[in-house]
C-alpha cells in the first residue's frame, strides 16, 4: 500500500510542477511530442546499456520493461 | 514487393514462437519514410583494479508495412579482470581455490580477496516483430537468446499498447518468460560447503548444470499532459525460480575471537531457490525551450528483503540545431537482503547466506554527459562519459567500487 500511496503523490507532484490547467492535446498539438528527443526512451541502445550495468551491479531491476535475466551476470 | 511482404509475414509467423519482453512503449514512436533505421553502439566500462567491459551492439530496425516492423539486434560482450569472492580481507595472506579446484590463488594480507579468475564473453542476439493489431492497438512480439560460456538464456516476450482519450492516453501491457540454464565452471558447490583451500580436495557438488525461470508481467500507462510533456507510470512484477545461487561467491567464517576459523574457513554462498520482485517506475518528460528534462524514480522491492529507491535526471541542453549536451545524474540507495552478511560466525550458520555486495546495504552514485551531434538528416554521433561509484551503506563494510564508462553511438536511416 505504501508504494501506491508514495507513487501517486509523486504524479501529483508532476502534475503540480507541469502547471497543468488541463490534461492531453489535440491532434495539431503534436508537433513537439514526435520528435526523437520527446520519446520516452529517445536512444535504445543507452537504456538497454545502463540496464545492462545496473542490473549485474545493484539488487534491484525492472521497471521499465517486463524483461529480466538473458545474463549470468547476478 | 507483395511477395516480399509475404514472405516476411510468413517467417515471423514461425518466428512468433519468439517474443520477448518488450519495453512500455508510447504511441508517439518517431517515424520517417525510410526502410532501415540502423542503431549501434560500443561500451567501454572500466572498475578501478577490477572488471573492464568491452560491449558493441547493433540493431537494425526494418519496415515491413503500414507502421509494421521488424528489428534484429545483436550484443556481444568481452568481460575480463577480477571479482570480490565474498571472503573478507583479514591481517595475514589468504589461499583460495579458482572454480575449476584445478589451481589456487593468494590475496596478500589487509587486501579484499579477489577472484583474478573471472572472465567471460556472452553473444545475445535479440528479434522483434512490431505489427498494429488494429487503429489503436499495437504488439510487439519479440525473443532473444544470448549464450556465455557458463550461462544461456532463451527469452519469450509480448507487449501490447493500446491508444485511449483521443491518442493522450496509452495502456500497456506485457509479459515475459525466460528460461536460463546455469552451468558453472567447476559444477554447482553445495550451498554452505566448504571451499576447499587446497587443489588435492574437491568441492561438494549439486550437479553440473541447473536451470532457472523468470516469467514478468508489466502493466503502464502513459499520458500525454501538454503539447511539451508527458508522463508514464509503469507497474513490473517477475518471478524467478531455480538457481539463483552465484555458485562462485563463499563467505568468510569468523571464530568467537573474530579470527578466521582454523578448519573449512570459507562456505559456499546459498540463496533461496525463488524470488519475487516488483517496481513502480514514474517518468516524467517535458521540453522548456528546445531543451528537454527527463525524470524519472523508481521504488523496487523484493521477497529476500532489498528495497530501493532509484532517481535519475538528464537535462538535453541543445547548444544549436545540430549540437546537443546531456548531463546525467543518477542516485540508488538499496536497502540489504535478509541473508545478507559480511561474514558468517561460527556456530550459528543460517539456512541461506550469500556476502555478495550486490546484496548488502549500498548506494551508487552516476555523473555523466553526453554530446550529441545531428550530422545529416537521420544521421547522428553521440559520445557520452559517465563515472560511477558504489559504496557500503549504514553497517556494511565493503569497499568501494569506482568506474569509469565511455560509449560511442551512431545511428543513421536509409
Amino acid at each position: 500500500m505504501k508504494p501506491i500511496i508514495l507513487c501517486m503523490g509523486l504524479i501529483s507532484v508532476s502534475l503540480i510542477l507541469g502547471g497543468c490547467s488541463s490534461v492531453g492535446v489535440k491532434a495539431w498539438e503534436r508537433g513537439h511530442l514526435a520528435e526523437k528527443k520527446m520519446q520516452l526512451e529517445p536512444y535504445p541502445l543507452d537504456s538497454f546499456l545502463d540496464d545492462h550495468i545496473y542490473f549485474s551491479k545493484e539488487g534491484s531491476s525492472g521497471g521499465r520493461g517486463a524483461g529480466g535475466g538473458g545474463c549470468g551476470c547476478n | 514487393m507483395q511477395l516480399k511482404k509475404l514472405n516476411l509475414s510468413q517467417v515471423l509467423a514461425v518466428a512468433t514462437s519468439s517474443l520477448l519482453a518488450g519495453t512500455s512503449q508510447t504511441v508517439l514512436a518517431v517515424d520517417n519514410n525510410n526502410d532501415w533505421q540502423v542503431d549501434s553502439s560500443v561500451l567501454f566500462y572500466s572498475e578501478t583494479d577490477r572488471v573492464s567491459v568491452v560491449e558493441p551492439v547493433v540493431s537494425a530496425r526494418k519496415k515491413i508495412g503500414d507502421d509494421e516492423y521488424l528489428k534484429f539486434k545483436l550484443v556481444a560482450d568481452a568481460l575480463t579482470g577480477a571479482s570480490p569472492n565474498g571472503a573478507i580481507k583479514t591481517s595475514s595472506a589468504q589461499t583460495f581455490t579458482t572454480p575449476s579446484g584445478s589451481s589456487t590463488y593468494t590475496t596478500a594480507a589487509n587486501t579484499a580477496p579477489l577472484d583474478p579468475s573471472f572472465h567471460d564473453t556472452r553473444g545475445a542476439l535479440s528479434a522483434e516483430w512490431e505489427k498494429p493489431l488494429n487503429e489503436r492497438l499495437k504488439g510487439v512480439f519479440s525473443a532473444n537468446y544470448s549464450q556465455e560460456f557458463d550461462y544461456s538464456s532463451l527469452g519469450l516476450g509480448a507487449n501490447f499498447s493500446w491508444d485511449v482519450n483521443q491518442r493522450n492516453t496509452t495502456l500497456t501491457a506485457g509479459v515475459g518468460y525466460s528460461l536460463d540454464q546455469v552451468k558453472p565452471v567447476g559444477g554447482m558447490p553445495t550451498g554452505l560447503t566448504a571451499m576447499p583451500t587446497t587443489t588435492s580436495v574437491s568441492k561438494s557438488k549439486l550437479g553440473d548444470t541447473d536451470d532457472k525461470t523468470i516469467a514478468s508481467l508489466l502493466l503502464g500507462v502513459t499520458q500525454v499532459i501538454g503539447p511539451k510533456h508527458l508522463l508514464q507510470l509503469n507497474y513490473t512484477y517477475s518471478n524467478e525460480d531455480g538457481y539463483l545461487t552465484d555458485p562462485y561467491k563463499i563467505l568468510s567464517v569468523l571464530d568467537n575471537s573474530g579470527n578466521l576459523r582454523g578448519t573449512n574457513p570459507y562456505l559456499y554462498e546459498k540463496r533461496p531457490t525463488t524470488r519475487t520482485r516488483h517496481a513502480l517506475y514514474l517518468k516524467d518528460v517535458k521540453q522548456f525551450g528546445a531543451d528537454v528534462l527527463q525524470f524519472s524514480y523508481r521504488y523496487a522491492w523484493d521477497d529476500w528483503g532489498i528495497l530501493s529507491h532509484t532517481l535519475d535526471l538528464r537535462y538535453r541542453y541543445e547548444l544549436n540545431a545540430k549540437n546537443y549536451l546531456e548531463p546525467h545524474l543518477r542516485y540508488y540507495l538499496q536497502d540489504k537482503a535478509d541473508f545478507y552478511y559480511y561474514n558468517l560466525v561460527d556456530g550459528s550458520i543460517p539456512q541461506f547466506a550469500s556476502a555478495d555486495y550486490r546484496l548488502g546495504d549500498l548506494s551508487t552514485k552516476t555523473i555523466g554527459l553526453k554530446y550529441g551531434y545531428v550530422f545529416a538528416e537521420n544521421h547522428e554521433f553521440g559520445i557520452r562519459t559517465e563515472l560511477i561509484q558504489q559504496q557500503a551503506e549504514g553497517s556494511a563494510q565493503f569497499p568501494d567500487t569506482d568506474a569509469v564508462l565511455v560509449q560511442l553511438n551512431y545511428s543513421f536511416t536509409f
